[in-house]
C-alpha cells in the first residue's frame, strides 16, 4: 500500500461503504459524544420516524452547556439562567432514560465539559472516530482520533446508524520546529498558528500538528492546540501517538487493560504519518519566535504577541472589530485595562491549567475592581485541584472558584460579561457578542490570564514567574 | 426535505467577512429545544438595538432588503460553531441562498441537509456581487448556474450528492438507512485500534 497520512490511516479503516463521484462514503463513528445543546432536536427526528438509537454503548452523554455553575440552592434548586435552560437539561435526562444511554449527569462524579471528560474517562483513544454536535471536538484529536463537529441533522444520523456520510477532506501538515520559550506555552502557540494561517487557513483540511516542539508536548497542551484547529477554520487536527499519550491513557477507566492494553498500544504505534506521506499542503513554524500571545479584534486570527503593536485596519469589518474591541492601532495590547477574568472551557480548563493560573496567583490579590471566574473542566478537575488546595490559592486571591460546566466561554448559563467589558479568557472564541451582549475578549493562556488579573491590565505573565523563581 | 431547484430574487449583502454562527444566532438562544422560530433571533445582535427596536445601521433593515431570500456575504461566512441553529434561523428568516467566495466547512454542511443553497463562488464573481446589491438573480441547481439580470451567468461547483438531494429532496438519514447490512457487517469485526483482548 502506498504511503499514508496518519488522517488517512485512521480514515481508511473507518469506511463502511466507499465514496464513489456520486455519493459521499459512508463512514463508521467510534464514539458519539452528546450534550444538551445540540441533541434535542436529533432525539425527536429518531422518536418521530419510530427509530432506535443503534448504539448506546458508543454514547457518551453529559450536561455542561446550559448548566449553572453555582451550587444549589438550600432548597435543592439549581440556579438555572431561566426556565428553557433547566427544561433542556431535563430533556436529555429524559431522553437518556428513554433512549439508554448512561449519562454523565448531576450526580455522577465524571460529569463536566464533554471535551474534557472523554479524555480523562479513557474514552477517547488512538485511531477512533470521534464526532459530537460541537466544533470543539476536535480536542480529541490530540490523542491520535479523527475527531469533527458535526450538525444536529448529522447527530441524529449517528444515533441511528453509528454512520456519517463524509466527503474526504484534505490534509494540511503544520511543522512546529524548535522549542517552546520559558513561560510560553500551548496556548501561545495555537493563538500565533492561527494569527498566522488565518481562520480559514484550514478550511476543507485535516491538520496534522508535528515536529519536536509538537512533541515535547504535554496530553493536555496536545488538547489545547487540537482544540482550536477548529478556529483556523480546520474541522479536525490531530497528533500521532507517542509514549506521552500512552502514559496518560493507561489505567483510565474506560482505556483497555492488562493484556488488551499492551496489545493496543502495539498496535497505536502504527498511528503515524508514513515518512514518505504526501499532504496537500505544509506550514512551518518556528517555536522559538512564539511569545505570550492574545487577540486584539473579534476573530481568533486576529492574535499577536501582546507587546507587538496592534496592526492598523486594512478594510471596514477589520476596523468595525478594532472599535468593538476599543484596540488602537500601532498600540500593543499589553496593559490594557481588564474588567474581567475568565479562566475555564474545554481549551484550558483542565488541571495543568489551573496550575498554571495557580502558580501565578499563588499569595497574590486579583487587582481591584477585577472579577475573576475560574471554572474547572469537570467533577475529577475540581476534585483534583481541590485536593491540591488550588482552590485555596484562587479563593485567597480573590477569584470566585465554580462547579464545572461551560461557563463563560459561551455565556448561555448566565455567566457572562456585561456591555464594553473587557474580558481575558482562556476559552476559545472572542466572537462578537461571545460572552455576554457587547462584552470584549481577549483570548489568552491561563498564565497570561492570572496575570492579567493581578495587574489590572493585560500582562506578561513571564514577570511574575520570574519572581517566583528568583 | 422539500426539493429546491430554482431560486429567485434580489440580493442582500452583508459585506463583513468571518461573520460567525454566534452572530448569526447568539449562543444564549441556544436554550431552545426544537429547530422552529428562530428566525426573529436571527442576526440578532446585530439587528437590534438595546431597546429592541430595529438598528437602521443593519443592512438586512433597510427597506431594499426587505423580501430579499437570497444573501450575499462576505469571505469566510459561517464560520465558528456547529450549531445546525444557523441555518435554521436563516430559513425561518427568508434566506434560501447564501453566495460567498468561502464558505465555513461545517456551516455549509448543515446548510445543504436543510435545503438552505450554500454555494461558493470564484473571488472576482463574489466580489463583483458584493458591489451590486439588489440585483435579481435566478439560481439554477440543476444546471449549477446563476443567472444575472443581463443574461450571463455564473456557474458555480455543488458537491454531486448535495445537488442530487436538493433536486430529488432526498431524506439523508433515509439513505444511510439503506446501507444496513453493510454497517452490520462492518460491526461484526474488531475495532481496528483498540485492541478487546490481547493480539
Ligand atoms: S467550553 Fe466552550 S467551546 Fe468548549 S464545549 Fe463548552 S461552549 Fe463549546
Amino acid at each position: 500500500m502506498s504511503a499514508r497520512t496518519l488522517f488517512e490511516k485512521v480514515w481508511d479503516a473507518h469506511v463502511v461503504v466507499a465514496e464513489t463521484g456520486d455519493t459521499p462514503a459512508v463512514l463508521y463513528v467510534d464514539l458519539h459524544l452528546v450534550h444538551e445543546v445540540t441533541s434535542p432536536q436529533a432525539f425527536s427526528e429518531l422518536r418521530q420516524r419510530g427509530l432506535q438509537l443503534r448504539r448506546p454503548d458508543r454514547v457518551l452523554a453529559t450536561l455542561d452547556h446550559s448548566t449553572p455553575t453555582l451550587p444549589a440552592g438550600s432548597d435543592g434548586e439549581r440556579p438555572y439562567t431561566n426556565d428553557e435552560a433547566k427544561a433542556q437539561v431535563s430533556l436529555l435526562e429524559a431522553n437518556c432514560r428513554e433512549f439508554g444511554v448512561a449519562l454523565h449527569g448531576w450526580d455522577s462524579a465524571d460529569r463536566g465539559i464533554v471535551h474534557v471528560i472523554g479524555p480523562e474517562l479513557g474514552a477517547t483513544q488512538p485511531g477512533m472516530t470521534i464526532v459530537c454536535g460541537d466544533s470543539h471536538t476536535s480536542t480529541h484529536g490530540a490523542f491520535g482520533a479523527l475527531a469533527f463537529g458535526i450538525g444536529t441533522t448529522e447527530v441524529g444520523h449517528v444515533m441511528a446508524t453509528q454512520c456519517l456520510l463524509q466527503r474526504k477532506p484534505k490534509t494540511l501538515a503544520i511543522h512546529v520546529d524548535g522549542t517552546l520559550p520559558v513561560g510560553v506555552g500551548a496556548k501561545d502557540l495555537i493563538l500565533h498558528i492561527i494569527g498566522t494561517i488565518g481562520v480559514d487557513g484550514g478550511t476543507g483540511h485535516v491538520i496534522e500538528y508535528r515536529g519536536a516542539a509538537i512533541e515535547a508536548l504535554s496530553m493536555e497542551e496536545r488538547m489545547t492546540v487540537c482544540n482550536m484547529s477548529i478556529e483556523a477554520g480546520a474541522r479536525a487536527g490531530l497528533i500521532a501517538p507517542d509514549e506521552t499519550t500512552f502514559a496518560w491513557l493507561k489505567g483510565r477507566p474506560q482505556a483497555p487493560q492488562g493484556k488488551a492494553w499492551e496489545a493496543s498500544v502495539n498496535v497505536w504505534r502504527s498511528l503515524r504519518s508514513d515518512a514518505d506521506a504526501r499532504f496537500d499542503r505544509e506550514v512551518r513554524i518556528d517555536a522559538g519566535a512564539v511569545k505570550p500571545t492574545v487577540t486584539y479584534g473579534t476573530h481568533p486570527g486576529m492574535a499577536i504577541a501582546m507587546d507587538a503593536p496592534v496592526p492598523a485596519a486594512r478594510n471596514a469589518q477589520e476596523r468595525r472589530a478594532l472599535d468593538y474591541m476599543q484596540s488602537e492601532a500601532g498600540k500593543p495590547m499589553q496593559g490594557t485595562p481588564v474588567d474581567v477574568v475568565f479562566i475555564g472551557s474545554c481549551t484550558n480548563a483542565r488541571l495543568s491549567d489551573l496550575r498554571e493560573a495557580a502558580n501565578v496567583l499563588r499569595g497574590r490579590r486579583v487587582a481591584a475592581g477585577v472579577r475573576m471566574l475560574v471554572v474547572p473542566g469537570s467533577e475529577a478537575v475540581r476534585r483534583d485541584a481541590e485536593r491540591e488546595g488550588l482552590h485555596e490559592v484562587f479563593t485567597a486571591a480573590g477569584a470566585e472558584w465554580r462547579m464545572p460546566g461551560c461557563s463563560m466561554c459561551i455565556a448561555m448559563n448566565g455567566d457572562m460579561a456585561q456591555p464594553g467589558q473587557l474580558v481575558v479568557s482562556t476559552s476559545n472564541r472572542n466572537f462578537e457578542g461571545r460572552q455576554g451582549k457587547g462584552a470584549r475578549t481577549v483570548l489568552a493562556s491561563p498564565a497570561t490570564a492570572a496575570a492579567s488579573a493581578l495587574a489590572g491590565r493585560i500582562a506578561d505573565p513571564r514577570e511574575y514567574l520570574v519572581e517566583v523563581a528568583a | 426535505m422539500k426539493p429546491v431547484t430554482r431560486i429567485h430574487s434580489r440580493t442582500a449583502v452583508l459585506a463583513d467577512e468571518n461573520i460567525d454562527t454566534d452572530r448569526i444566532i447568539p449562543a444564549r438562544f441556544l436554550t431552545t429545544t426544537t429547530r422552529d422560530g428562530l428566525g426573529k433571533l436571527c442576526f440578532h445582535d446585530w439587528r437590534y438595538l438595546a431597546d429592541g427596536c430595529d438598528n437602521p445601521d443593519f443592512p438586512l433593515n433597510q427597506p431594499q432588503a426587505s423580501g430579499c431570500a437570497i444573501l450575499v456575504a462576505g469571505r469566510n461566512f459561517g464560520c465558528g460553531s456547529s450549531r445546525e441553529h444557523a441555518p435554521w434561523a436563516l430559513l425561518d428568516f427568508g434566506i434560501q441562498a447564501v453566495l460567498c467566495s468561502e464558505i465555513a466547512d461545517i456551516f455549509r454542511n448543515n446548510a445543504l441537509k436543510n435545503g438552505l443553497l450554500a454555494i461558493m463562488v470564484s473571488a472576482a464573481e463574489h466580489q463583483w456581487l458584493l458591489e451590486h446589491p439588489g440585483i435579481e438573480l435566478s439560481i439554477d441547481v440543476r444546471g449549477q448556474f446563476i443567472e444575472l439580470p443581463d443574461g450571463g451567468r455564473i456557474v458555480f461547483q455543488l458537491e454531486p450528492f448535495a445537488r442530487h438531494c436538493l433536486l430529488n429532496g432526498v431524506d439523508q438519514l433515509g439513505y444511510l438507512l439503506q446501507h444496513e447490512t453493510a454497517i452490520a457487517q462492518y460491526e461484526q469485526q474488531p475495532d481496528h485500534f483498540t485492541q478487546e483482548q490481547a493480539a
